[in-house]
């Protein structure tokens, strides 16, 4: 029904679709989560049991060597309640990469346990990456479960606190904008510019910068499109925003993405998808660059989400005149 | 033809140019610019859109920029306001022509 992704790639000269570099590790340690959002693509929760161990994250550390990864970008679920997260941050710290970290922003408020994550961040000098769809209560409460968006304006005033997200701060907090239903996100500056103002006149919040992310046509995302009935007309208009320029520069191309049980992706959805690296190492304990650059990306029509207008990862925008 | 108006045929809005491509080029290439980035911004533009959908009810253009304000980050209250002020404009106007009807009624009346 819709040309394939690959079809669409060759359509524009992009094959063979290959990785330019590995410069990003993205490890997920876990599917465990304090939220149940709506649109997640790991379909994660409270009730998932499966966290990466510690041997798996030693895999890691020596990968960001093998790999020589400049940035490790730390994900779950809610990366933090993996209890060896301290460990492997510090860890990571000690090797002197950038270190991201997805945050949910209510696990900071979840338990006593985690009331000093936001101290514990600034003394490894972490990056912060956490979704706020939007600056009132009502849509991001609809996307991210009731009384997320409270308690994420309480966890974000105490990042502010301790110098995260200020200007000119070296503590970076970036906020992700997820669309609250079946449409695209508009310019990413636009709608910085629009965050920025409001969180700073409602609630006195401060951050770096905004990143507008794509919803991907996967798991729970893909069974409310379905449920609703958006489905086809979603799918329609990313075929419709594919953008060549966005498909050079996809995040599969300079990220490889590791599950919590050490096997190897070339995104996180994929992952999502059980969509293994095409490549004779699978797994983190066999980790090989040279073999890794020279496999052939995985795609399906989900990749069509990255590829939308100016372009989707973890990052944002990838096409921005 | 069953129905007037179908939504499949917003879809099919570029294809205007089939008939006369020259106007239909310049056309589109003026609609571009409008909503681009201006002394307004492309939000405020959109909003403008909704409105004015409104006011000429066109079913196309209400589909269309109910989406578009909804992908430049417009929540349910800000789209309600624009479409209010397209209504106190329609209902304005409907309503500003009552002094015309009042200046004849009291020129013919004794």
């Amino acid at each position: 029904m819709f040309l394939k992704f690959s079809k669409q790639l060759d359509l524009h000269g992009l094959n063979p679709y290959l990785p330019k570099n590995i410069e990003i590790l993205q490890v997920n340690l876990g599917k465990m989560c304090n939220q149940t959002c709506k649109h997640c693509h790991v379909d994660a929760g409270p009730h998932r049991k499966e966290i990466m161990d510690m041997d798996t994250m030693q895999y890691c550390l020596n990968a960001l060597d093998v790999l020589q990864c400049k940035t490790v970008d730390i994900t779950g679920g809610a990366p933090e309640m993996n209890s060896n997260f301290r460990w492997f941050v510090e860890e990571c710290f000690n090797k002197g990469v950038k270190i991201l970290i997805r945050c949910n922003l209510t696990i900071i408020e979840a338990n006593k346990k985690y009331y000093d994550l936001p101290h514990f961040y600034k003394q490894v000098q972490v990056e912060i990456i956490s979704s706020l769809p939007y600056y009132l209560p009502s849509k991001t409460d609809a996307q991210r479960g009731k009384g997320v968006f409270d308690k994420s304006i309480s966890a974000l005033k105490k990042l502010n606190e301790i110098g995260y997200g200020k200007e000119n701060s070296a503590l970076k907090l970036h906020l992700v904008y997820n669309p609250t239903g079946a449409f695209l996100p508009g310019n990413q500056k636009a709608l910085e510019s629009e965050f920025k103002i409001k969180l700073k006149n409602l609630y006195g919040i401060d951050f770096s910068s905004l990143f507008t992310i794509t919803n991907v046509p996967i798991n729970r995302f893909l069974q409310y499109l379905k449920d609703s009935g958006n489905y086809g007309h979603y799918m329609e208009k990313l075929l419709q925003s594919f953008n060549p320029k966005a498909a050079e520069n996809t995040m599969c191309r300079n990220t490889l993405s590791v599950s919590w049980d050490g096997f190897l992706y070339d995104c996180d959805f994929n992952q999502m998808l059980d969509l293994k690296v095409n490549s004779s190492a699978q797994h983190i304990k066999n980790i090989e660059k040279e073999i890794l650059l020279k496999r052939e990306i995985i795609t399906g029509l989900h990749c069509y989400a990255c590829t939308a207008g100016a372009g989707s990862s973890c990052g944002g925008e990838t096409a921005s005149d | 033809m069953k129905t007037y108006y179908n939504p499949e045929d917003l879809k099919k809005f570029s294809s205007i140019g089939e008939f006369e491509p020259r106007l239909a080029k310049k056309f589109f290439d003026y609609y571009g610019e409008v909503f681009k980035e201006g002394a307004l911004t492309e939000r405020e533009k959109s909003l403008i859109a909704l409105a004015v959908a409104h006011t000429i009810q066109c079913p196309y253009c209400i589909d269309a920029y109910t989406q578009d304000t909804l992908e430049k980050g417009c929540d349910e209250a800000q789209v309600m306001e624009a479409v209010h002020v397209a209504s106190a404009i329609r209902g304005g106007a409907t309503l500003v022509h009552g002094v015309q009807m009042m200046n004849k009624f009291k020129e013919l009346s004794m």
